[in-house]
């Protein structure tokens, strides 16, 4: 079970991470905890400084702009 | 991503990627040394010819718009693979400790070729000062990243001349600079929002870059060329076809009126007006190229530009979560101050 966390404050790249992280999720039968991080000090704590950042289990695995699939089936 | 290259070792895809950058590269070239008899061509074919309003519009729009796609296409692509270079991580490494003056200067130059979207301002601007660059050299990236735009110096060398871009790189990054320099001097670090300070006085973790291959870098290119010349190029049409309406139906020098070199308000209003104006610079050059075609003086249209970018509302309002209203105030001040003088030098000069 991994917990993953985008980071970011509501921009169009942010919720087309959660839309592709759910997507391959979904696809290759992983369980995830999905959770959006709105708070700019929640998100600054992580130390990103581009959004959407992906943070899969305590560590910031992506940050700048929407992943590429391949990199997300990587991570899971 | 295509199915059939899949498979294929990244060295053979890599292969492949510049095989099509090459072939596409003579293409671009070939289509761009065509383009008057493109749009003589189109004319020709729709009967009409120049000497008549309706010929020039057609005309323009048609020399214009491949014109303003082809020069966009190319320097995105370019801009996309550059930017992995300037990863923000990357470029904060660069300016950490850096002093002011040097530190400015860099600031703004790198606030070029760093990827910016005033979404992550905030977290950038955070992150920035957590690894010890100074206030007044954030704010020269912070001004200079979103007003010197690829975009905007592109559609200026397209519709200009290497000059005006030239000059408006110049003029930005002095903004940039002296701007930065100036809010460094006035030392407002304790307006920023209490929570901003409890972060930096705090340890904050610091992500690092990425390593990415060329293979991947070609690949942030394209998908640079989709993101942008996807999302823009229905302000190209649009403001091309304003641009065209204007160039063949409005009188010559109907604009020296209310913007020419003589109207002495017309900058200040011309920042004005920049303000709210949140667009992006491919809806607004072609605008700008029409004005200044019936007499609108260049500093008022580059001051106007430069608001538009550097001085917008909703950038503000995004910024105000970690400035409190004194030093977003002092910001817009500075800025609008610096924008104001280009704008007078400029019609001044010219």
């Amino acid at each position: 079970m991994h917990n993953i966390k985008v980071l970011g404050t509501g921009c169009a790249n942010c919720r087309a991470t959660v839309a592709l992280i759910e997507a391959v999720a979904r696809e290759k039968g992983v369980a995830i905890t999905l959770e959006k991080v709105e708070s700019l000090p929640e998100i600054m704590r992580h130390g990103v400084m581009s959004t959407p950042g992906v943070v899969i289990d305590g560590r910031v695995v992506h940050a700048g702009g929407v992943p590429a699939r391949s990199k997300v089936e990587g991570w899971l | 991503m295509n199915p059939a290259a899949m498979g294929r070792s990244p060295a053979t895809r890599l292969g492949l990627w510049l095989a099509g950058l090459a072939l596409g590269g003579v293409l671009w070239v070939a289509a761009y040394s065509h383009l008057g008899e493109f749009a003589d061509a189109v004319i020709g074919v729709f009967g009409l010819s120049r000497r008549t309003p309706l010929g020039e519009a057609v005309h323009f729009f048609f020399y214009d718009t491949p014109k303003v796609l082809l020069l966009l296409t190319g320097i995105v692509f370019v801009i996309g693979v550059v930017q992995t270079f300037f990863s923000p991580e990357r470029t904060r490494a660069l300016l950490s400790g850096r002093r002011e003056g040097l530190g400015n200067v860099l600031a703004a130059s790198l606030g070029i070729v760093t990827p910016f979207c005033s979404c992550s301002a905030v977290p950038l601007f955070i992150g920035f000062l957590s690894a010890g660059v100074p206030l007044g050299v954030t704010f020269s990236f912070l001004i200079s990243a979103p007003m010197v735009n690829e975009v905007a110096l592109v559609l200026l060398f397209g519709m200009f001349g290497w000059q005006v871009a030239g000059l408006y790189l110049g003029m930005g990054l002095l903004v940039a600079i002296v701007a930065g320099l100036v809010i460094g001097r006035l030392k407002m670090e304790r307006y920023l929002e209490d929570w901003v300070q409890q972060i930096l006085s705090g340890q904050m973790a610091q992500a690092v870059g990425e390593q990415l291959s060329w293979l991947e870098r070609l690949q942030v290119g394209a998908a640079h060329v989709r993101e942008i010349v996807g999302k823009v190029w229905p302000y190209v049409l649009a403001g091309i076809g304003l641009g065209a309406g204007i160039h063949g139906y409005v009188p010559e020098d109907f604009m020296a009126a209310f913007m020419g070199r003589d109207v002495w308000w017309a900058v200040p209003a011309a920042v004005l007006l920049g303000v709210p104006m949140y667009t992006n610079a491919a809806g607004i050059i072609p605008i700008v190229e029409a004005l200044i075609g019936k007499g609108a003086a260049l500093g008022t249209v580059l001051a106007f530009m430069m608001a538009v970018f550097a001085l917008s509302a909703p950038e503000m309002i995004i910024m105000r979560k970690a400035l409190k209203p004194t030093l977003i105030a002092t910001f817009a001040a500075v800025v609008a101050t610096g924008i104001l003088l280009v704008g007078y030098v400029f019609n001044w000069l010219l």
